[in-house]
């Protein structure tokens, strides 16, 4: 058994796997590295300012991460619903044989590049937007949500495309997650009477934990989410609860700036931002991965020890 | 019928027809850009397109060719770099699926896999770009790669543990060494597999943006040195979207629609491929 080819067999693979390990530790190494000189010049008074002038030499990143959060969440309470009837409609609903295509057609959404979700949003969403915020009536502009003249370029443009851009990942891990609820749970509902509101409701509550982890996986898209966004929110760091209004994100910011950052310090700024981004992303994708693997990998052994191969075929 | 039981019905119905409309709402803006990309981007492809150099800002005519051979060239490199690391490394955790270091790879694949594609291109402009004061192609390759890696280790792994262990175990009874076993018998066995998983990696990675602007920049000139700054379709794209000339906006349209060309003959090709290897191997 103990050949030492096997040794070398594994320690090799496993050498590659080692890389992919090094890669993910020297992405949070090499960002720290290179943001040092603004992590100590600022400190935490980066993310509580709010004045972004590199040409003074001030640096507050407060607008950015307003702007990415706000945008994120503004797009996931569009999405989420959305992606989860998708998912019900794919999974419980529609007829076997519609299934297939329906899942390409949205799992086409996610193929489709970011930068041609931008080019779309510039030319054809933003123009669109526009003159919905200027037919908009005055007499609802007291509303802080509508305050401000319309741009087209701004939050609502940026919120609408990336919930475009994530209702695909959201609705397919969602439909992985509803696999894994037992079909005998569902029959169970049904034969006491239920409607299919009540038998799919009840799926859903058994599977809440793997729900909130699919939202979440969506969110950390969304956060991360760089060209589109970059193209229509109209990049202006300022913060505002103003759907109508310009605002920025963190990763605009970058794509906008980091070639034209000179300045050490402002370079060192943007990569803070970079690093800040790095681990909100992965805190939250972690997170959303926990609670979908605690749905789905119980209910996986479950289904190959208890249900039979025919009743999982009929469902 | 009750009234209780005609309220249950109706608030049933309601909810089949929200989870009807939302595909229908999500297939709206598929539509929509698809409609675009296609109306817009065939007014303005041509044969130029893919073999004439940008023209002079503001003059109409012109085309992509040095954005097309830089794509080629930087995803090529990318693919170099992600293949072997993607496919031994999903060899390593399906191989060793129960170990702790298996579960640490796989988390790390995760992550990366998670990681802002803007970001990768900061660190790959600090790895990459800064020590040698340099936009390069290469370092565009190396964003690239980082970003296939996980796309390609996952598909690999889950790939390989859907081969029958029997065959592990046949070819390990016949005496042959666990390397022997796992490339001549397993890896060949899902093969098919594996490559489409690179296909749609690679069509995936064909259309990013964000990781290029800081690593391989753009060029204005037809180069193929891989320490050179390099144009790409997406960056060129995303130049001549934010610019003012009209003709500039119709060169964009057409390399989105060269761009969506590729990824859906990718997923389509991949469609089928996984499809013929569904009905060989019925589960």
């Amino acid at each position: 058994m103990k050949r030492p080819e096997n040794l070398v067999f594994r320690l090799g693979t496993g050498l590659f796997g080692l890389v992919l390990v090094l890669v993910v530790v020297a992405i949070g190494v090499e960002l720290s590295r290179q943001s040092w000189l603004s992590i100590q010049k600022f400190g935490l008074n980066f993310w509580r300012t709010e004045t972004w002038d590199p040409v003074a030499g001030e640096f507050g990143a407060l607008p950015f991460i307003w702007g990415t959060l706000y945008s994120s969440i503004l797009s996931l309470l569009i999405a989420a619903p959305i992606a989860l009837g998708i998912a019900i409609f794919i999974s419980e609903l529609c007829p076997n044989r519609l299934k297939p295509a329906l899942v390409f057609l949205t799992e086409l959404l996610a193929a489709i590049p970011s930068i041609v979700y931008g080019l779309w949003g510039i030319f054809v969403l933003v123009p669109a937007v526009r003159a919905f915020e200027v037919s908009f009536p005055q007499s609802l502009k007291w509303i802080p949500l509508f305050s401000g003249p319309p741009f087209g370029l701004g939050m609502l443009a940026a919120a609408l495309i990336l919930a475009v851009m994530v209702i695909p990942f959201t609705s397919s891990v969602a439909r992985e997650v509803l696999k894994s609820v037992p079909v005998a749970q569902r029959e169970g509902a049904y034969a006491l009477g239920a409607t299919r509101f009540e038998a799919i409701s009840a799926a859903l509550f058994y599977a809440r934990t793997g729900i909130v982890g699919a939202v979440l996986l969506g969110f950390g898209r969304a956060l991360g989410e760089t060209m589109a966004v970059t193209m229509v929110i109209g990049n202006n760091p300022r913060i505002s609860l103003s759907l109508f209004a310009p605002q920025h994100t963190m990763s605009a910011v970058l794509a906008n700036e980091f070639t034209e950052a000179a300045e050490p310090l402002y370079l060192s700024a943007l990569i803070e931002i970079g690093l800040v981004l790095f681990v909100i992303t992965l805190v939250v994708n972690s997170l959303s991965r926990l609670l979908i693997w605690s749905m789905a990998r119980p209910a996986r052994k479950a289904a190959a020890t208890t249900v039979v191969p025919a009743v999982e075929s009929a469902a | 019928m009750t009234a209780g039981t005609r309220r249950r019905k109706f608030v049933s119905s309601l909810f089949v027809a929200f989870c009807a409309a939302s595909v229908l709402l999500a297939l709206v803006p598929l539509a929509f850009v698809l409609f675009f990309v296609v109306s817009q981007g065939v007014q303005s492809l041509n044969l130029a397109f893919f073999t004439h150099m940008p023209a002079p800002t503001g003059e109409a005519g012109g085309g992509m060719a040095n954005a097309i051979v830089g794509s080629l060239i930087i995803v090529g490199l990318g693919a170099l770099f992600a293949i072997p690391v993607g496919i031994l490394s999903g060899v390593y955790m399906s191989e060793y699926a129960g170990t702790r270091f298996a579960s640490l790879v796989r988390f790390a694949a995760d992550t990366l896999n998670g990681v802002p594609s803007i970001v990768i291109g900061v660190f790959v402009y600090g790895i990459a770009v800064l020590p040698f004061k340099q936009f390069s192609a290469f370092a565009g390759g190396l964003a690239l790669g980082v970003m296939m890696i996980p796309i390609i280790a996952r598909t690999t792994e889950e790939l390989l543990l859907l081969v029958p262990g029997t065959m592990r175990e046949g070819a390990l009874a016949l005496g042959a060494t666990h390397a022997r076993a796992v490339f001549t018998v397993v890896v060949p066995s899902a093969a098919q597999g594996i490559m489409t998983g690179i296909v749609l990696a690679i069509a995936r990675i064909a259309g990013e943006t964000a990781p290029l602007l800081f690593t391989s920049l753009n060029n204005r000139f037809f180069t193929t040195k891989l320490t050179q700054p390099i144009s790409s379709l997406t960056v060129q794209v995303y130049t001549y979207a934010s610019s003012p000339y009209q003709d500039q906006h119709r060169q964009a349209w057409a390399g989105a629609l060269v761009l969506v060309a590729i990824v859906l003959t990718c997923s389509l090709l991949a469609r089928f491929a996984t499809r013929r290897l569904e009905s060989l191997n019925p589960r």
